[in-house]
């Protein structure tokens, strides 16, 4: 309690927000009170309902859960409602400014349809035929790996901070994007996947274009080893496939598909 | 204003909502060859569905293979405190096993018994371990799979488009209007069906664990064409919402973390449950911790933990400790897993609840405990629909998920809205399809309704007393949370009521700032219509039923009355004016009431 | 639509530059003093040691032969004979691709920092593309480690009679560390059952895959450990050979 009655006694946050639209914008100041345990998102809302009630935003849970309230805080891509205003210095202004690799529609808002244009294009999940029992049988060992990549939130931070879209934006067309890349893991390496999108991902995915920097693991709020865990072992079975003429001879060393 | 341009799209079936039912109606009315559409006010694959972490309730017999649909059905009933539509309940547990595997055949990946079959959890009010589940986060599961089967099959998405009225000819449904929250254009679709599946309403509620999204807009649309409300009194408060610091407060703590062995407390550290089992429980609960201990591993010998009584019971019992002055600092109780289960285990099972502890509240629950209590989470009552086909009383409207009421009666058991979304979202598109593809084509709105419509949505620009919505919209949950919460009594209520007509007063003076490409400020004053709809439906029920049953407690009327237990509190809206009345529940057929009956 | 109108590189306020300024230090350090010793062609064998640069030992004029496949006519320094293999193995090793796109060619120099160069194609042309054979090269560092851990070995062998001096442990470290970071190389963690969809019915692969996931974990940690101690390890024998030092003799 004691906490609460010094957060709550005058204690202020000091925010620069983008505010503007394709058109144009700025960075504008804006001071509100902090309470105990608030998040940037808060403060956000607290800046809507006391001085900018048009202040555009997109959120819903609240709690990491869905993925919406992405935006860049000091620089860094973050979910806002995840990221605590008491990690940051006392009496520091805090910058929170839109995506930058999408376009924007307004203050921190983003037209993020990109991502669910990459979506379209992926191969659906094409599964095996059931067992002679009628189930489907598949041990948590094998799905260990899946259910890692199934723990996206589809917040596109990982997009958003990937230098081949963020900095070259010619390369859109042509690039699906880590969050894609962890999709398309996440059916190779299911277990009773049968379709096989390699020549996908070398194409049509552009996975060659990833230099694996790793900043779409950095950001990724739940803390999917993207690189580590999806985009290299992609890329290793794509060099199976198209670059190792001995794995292709032996076969055997492959990920083909059984 | 009036003569605004919009843009016109025809359907044979839209879906409003692309939750956990929006999404199954609108895959199966696609599947039996309409046309169809999916509405979502955001972006897709961010519904409440998301956000729904212990699991999906079938009885599927993987881990208890005495588990069978009619345990789950008596267990519906009996959690729902036989206030349950019975066909609904049994249609429910006879169909969500198949709807589960079906989840499977598109992708899913839930967690593994041994035997490579999928694993079931614990849960509150149910019998056996019955729910499906990935770790805590089975609702993005559910989504993920749900909206990318929707994709893959190519059927058309509206995402961020708000839809605000059902539009109406010849007395039923033609269509709908609403507006793209990016851009602030009006847009009408004309359709032969619609299928509602907007969710709840828990928004009207201060502490909840529900997003802005839960506005009733399904509700309010809903009882504006003359569709029936049922139940709306009947609020799920989930014992367990985090409550510190302030900003979380009511932030979901998912009942897994008791379903695995978590265990309530109060500040002198006592198992207080068992000073709150129910005559109705009595026999299936145990009465002693040893017992309640045991009947993690062996379910045949033991009876179950109180912690692990239907939602209700645990709320009112965390209401009662803290209102005696046993509660923590922060005004809840403990809830520990910390000394009950290893790092390890609670790290591999709630991974999201450490996650969201660690990072919002700076506490380790493989440490320490989780300080708790109740919070608004999930509307029992909403649109009354037809058992057998989700169609409510307006002809080509159908409802299904947390919007339609009925399944669950008095108390909603966890994990029973998981599969609720998946059993009769199925069933409303396929009723929907079915209906459409015998309907003759939809006819375009008459243009001065449209014009109406539309003076309605583009009002809140123009100045008229500069009211702001945000201030309406928290005093309206302040109001719901002090005076029809937890626990109501009429005085409260029936000022509530002098509230809430002030407030839709002043909604009506309401002037937002800026212009209508995405203004969170003109889309909140849109919403407050449904909010207020949503309160009041809510109150005025309340005040008519004069008893405490399931989600809905009063102070002076303590106990249940049998003139309540076989009847639904109905809302309408007629010529401009909410009314409330008592109207028979459907009779339960004998079998299914020895069922229900049946001692164990 | 465009996007945001900010035109700063970054609105980081962090010390980002520091990470890849430390990485361009800490690796031109190696590359310039790893290429000083591959040319000096001697002092490089301090009996029973045999620096790591120049094992195994390939040619007759060697100081010290491994296997005498190049005839005196080979007067080169033959730490290039074989040198080319650990190099090309860090040179396309998936973790160092990343520490040298980031701090030597800004690509990007960090994250949410632009990236120097204006156009970008990634790996998916010449020279880049040719990373893809970086599992031939964790092949071909195989019969290496076989050497060093022969080297480490004779390190035991003080003209005939069993003794441990400190350079026996130095080299055995080496062998050791080079050895974690063959066996946590991403292609090796593909080879050992990354490429299988069913670990279930390759009880053995999933094992060995697991322990290498373990490793690969701590892949960069290794990269860096591994990479400093082959530097050590060489200037260990170096000013032994040079008699700057003598070595600590245990038994
Ligand atoms: C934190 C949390 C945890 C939960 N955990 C569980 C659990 O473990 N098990 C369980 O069974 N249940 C759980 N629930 C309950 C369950 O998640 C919800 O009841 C269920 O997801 C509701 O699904 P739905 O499809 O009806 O609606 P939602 O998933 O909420 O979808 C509603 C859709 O309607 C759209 N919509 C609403 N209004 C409009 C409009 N005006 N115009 C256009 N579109 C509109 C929204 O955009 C959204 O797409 C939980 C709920 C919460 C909040
Ligand atoms: S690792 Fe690859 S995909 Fe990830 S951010 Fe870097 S370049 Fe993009
Ligand atoms: S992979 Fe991670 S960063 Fe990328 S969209 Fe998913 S959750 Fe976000
Ligand atoms: S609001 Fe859902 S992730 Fe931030
Ligand atoms: S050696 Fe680093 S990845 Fe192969």
């Amino acid at each position: 309690m004691a906490e609460a009655a010094v957060a709550g006694n005058g204690a202020e946050a000091k925010m620069r927000v983008w505010r503007g639209d394709a058109s144009g914008g700025e960075f504008r100041d804006y001071t509100v009170p902090l309470e105990e345990g608030m998040v940037v998102l808060d403060v956000i809302h607290s800046i809507q309902a006391m001085h900018a009630g048009d202040l555009a935003v997109r959120w819903n849970c609240k709690a990491g859960k869905c993925g919406s309230c992405s935006a860049e805080v000091n620089g860094k891509p973050r979910l806002m409602c995840m990221t605590r205003m008491n990690t940051f210095e006392p009496g520091e202004t805090i910058t929170v400014a839109p995506i930058q690799t999408f376009p924007l529609v307004r203050d921190l808002v983003t037209d993020v349809s990109y991502n669910y244009e990459k979506a379209k294009t992926i191969p659906p999940f094409k599964p095996k035929p059931k067992e002679a029992d009628g189930t489907r049988r598949m041990y948590q060992e094998d799905i260990d790996r899946v259910q890692e990549f199934h723990k996206c939130i589809e917040c596109y931070l990982c997009q958003d901070v990937c230098h081949v879209i963020r900095d070259h934006n010619e390369n859109k067309p042509s690039f699906a994007g880590p969050r894609f890349f962890v999709r398309v893991a996440s059916l190779e390496m299911h277990p009773l996947d049968t379709d096989d999108r390699l020549e996908f991902l070398r194409n049509e995915a552009g996975l060659g274009f990833c230099n694996i920097t790793k900043c779409c693991t950095e950001v990724c709020p739940e803390h999917i080893k993207i690189t580590d865990n999806s985009i290299i072992p992609m890329k290793e079975r794509v060099v199976t496939r198209f670059y190792d003429p001995i794995a292709r001879l032996l076969g055997a060393l492959g990920g083909k598909k059984s | 204003m009036a003569g605004d341009s919009y843009e016109t799209h025809e359907y044979d079936v839209v879906v409003v909502g692309a939750g956990g039912a929006g999404l199954r109606a609108g895959i199966e009315a696609h599947d039996k060859g309409c046309k169809t559409a999916i509405i979502c006010k955001s972006l897709l694959g961010k519904a409440h569905t998301v956000m729904a972490e212990g699991g999906i309730a079938a009885a599927m017999g993987n881990v208890w293979p005495e588990d069978n649909w009619k345990v789950h059905f008596r267990d519906t009933m009996r959690g729902g405190k036989l206030l349950n539509n019975w066909r609904m309940a049994q249609i429910h547990a006879q169909q969500a096993p198949d709807r589960v595997l079906e989840l499977e055949e598109w992708g899913a990946l839930f967690d593994r018994t041994d035997e490579g079959l999928i694993l079931q959890r614990d849960f509150g009010g149910h019998r056996y371990a019955r729910l499906a589940h990935v770790g805590d986060r089975t609702g993005l599961e559910m989504i993920r799979t749900l909206q990318q089967r929707a994709v893959s099959l190519g059927i058309d998405v509206f995402m961020e488009c708000n839809v605000q009225h059902l539009l109406m000819n010849d007395g039923r449904v033609s269509g709908a209007i609403g507006y793209w929250r990016e851009s602030g254009e009006l847009i009408v679709f004309n359709c032969k069906a619609v299928v509602l599946a907007t969710g709840g309403s828990g928004k009207c509620w201060q502490v909840t664990s529900n997003s802005w999204e839960y506005s009733g807009d399904g509700m309010g649309m809903a009882m504006e064409v003359g569709a029936d409300l049922i139940d709306m009194e009947k609020v799920q408060f989930h014992p367990t919402g985090m409550v510190w610091p302030p900003s979380v407060r009511g932030i979901l703590v998912t009942e897994g973390v008791r379903g695995d062995g978590g265990t309530l407390l109060n500040s002198e550290g006592e198992r207080f449950m068992f000073n709150y089992i129910p005559e109705f429980f009595k026999a299936e609960t145990a009465d002693n911790e040893t017992e309640a201990d045991a009947w993690y591993q062996d379910k045949k010998n033991n009876r179950r933990t109180p912690d692990l009584l239907p939602r209700d019971e645990v709320a009112r019992a965390i209401n009662s400790e803290v209102k005696a002055g046993r509660g923590t600092e922060h005004g809840g109780v403990y809830l520990d897993i910390a000394n009950r289960r290893d790092a390890d285990y609670i790290m591999r099972r709630l991974p999201s609840m450490y996650h969201q502890f660690k990072e919002l509240a700076d506490v380790d629950i493989t440490k320490e405990a989780m300080e708790v209590g109740p919070t608004c989470h999930y509307i029992m009552g909403g649109v009354r629909v037809d058992a057998d086909t989700s169609a409510t009383a307006v002809p080509g409207l159908y409802a299904a998920g947390e919007v339609a009421g009925g399944l669950h009666g008095a108390n909603r058991l966890g994990g029973n809205s998981l599969s609720d979304l998946l059993v009769f979202g199925r069933i409303a598109g396929e009723s929907a399809a079915d209906y459409a593809l015998g309907a003759a084509a939809a006819t375009a709105p008459a243009p001065a309704e449209v014009d109406r419509l539309t003076t309605l949505m583009l009002e809140p620009f123009t100045d008229r007393g500069g009211e702001n919505p945000y201030a309406i919209h928290g005093d309206l949950q302040r109001t719901m949370h002090n005076l029809v919460g937890i626990i109501r009594t009429e005085s409260e209520m029936l000022k509530a009521m002098e509230e809430i007509a002030v407030y839709k007063e002043r909604a009506a003076r309401v002037k937002v700032e800026g212009g209508r490409r995405f203004n969170p400020g003109w889309h909140l004053a849109l919403d407050l219509k449904n909010l207020l709809a949503v309160a009041e439906a809510a109150t005025l029920s309340a005040l008519e039923c004069k008893e405490s049953r399931g989600g809905h407690t009063r102070d002076d009327y303590p106990d249940p009355d049998p003139r309540f237990g076989s009847v639904n509190v109905v809302t309408r809206k007629h010529n401009g004016t909410v009314s409330v009345s008592l109207e028979p529940l459907p009779e339960m057929p004998e079998e299914l009431r020895k069922i229900v009956e049946e001692q164990v | 639509m465009s996007t945001v109108a900010i035109d700063k590189r970054t609105l980081r306020q962090d010390t980002w530059w520091l990470e890849p300024m430390l990485v361009v230090l800490g690796l031109g350090c190696f590359a310039i003093y790893s290429t000083w010793a591959a040319l000096q062609n001697g002092n490089y064998y301090a009996a029973p040691y045999l620096s790591p640069f120049y094992s195994p030992c390939l040619a007759i004029n060697c100081e010290h032969v491994s296997v005498p496949l190049f005839g005196s006519w080979y007067n080169w320094s033959p730490a290039i004979l074989i040198l080319w293999i650990p190099g090309g193995f860090r040179l396309t090793c998936y973790y160092y691709r990343k520490a040298y796109y980031r701090s030597f060619f800004w690509s990007p120099p960090a994250c949410a920092v632009r990236d120097a160069a204006s156009g970008y194609s990634g790996e998916t042309r010449f020279p880049f593309i040719l990373q893809n054979i970086h599992r031939y090269f964790f092949w071909a560092s195989l019969p290496i480690l076989a050497f060093l851990w022969w080297d480490a070995i004779i390190a035991f062998n003080f003209g005939g009679s069993f003794g441990l001096g400190l350079g026996t442990l130095v080299l055995i470290t080496n062998a050791a560390l080079l050895s974690l970071y063959s066996f946590s190389c991403h292609s090796c963690r593909h080879l050992c059952g990354g490429g299988l969809n069913s670990f279930k019915a390759a009880p053995g692969r999933y094992k060995t895959w697991g322990i290498v996931t373990k490793l690969n974990e701590k892949h960069m940690q290794i990269a860096w450990t591994s990479l400093v101690w082959v530097g050590l390890t060489d200037v260990y024998v170096r000013l032994l050979a040079h008699g700057v030092i003598q070595d600590l003799r245990f038994i």
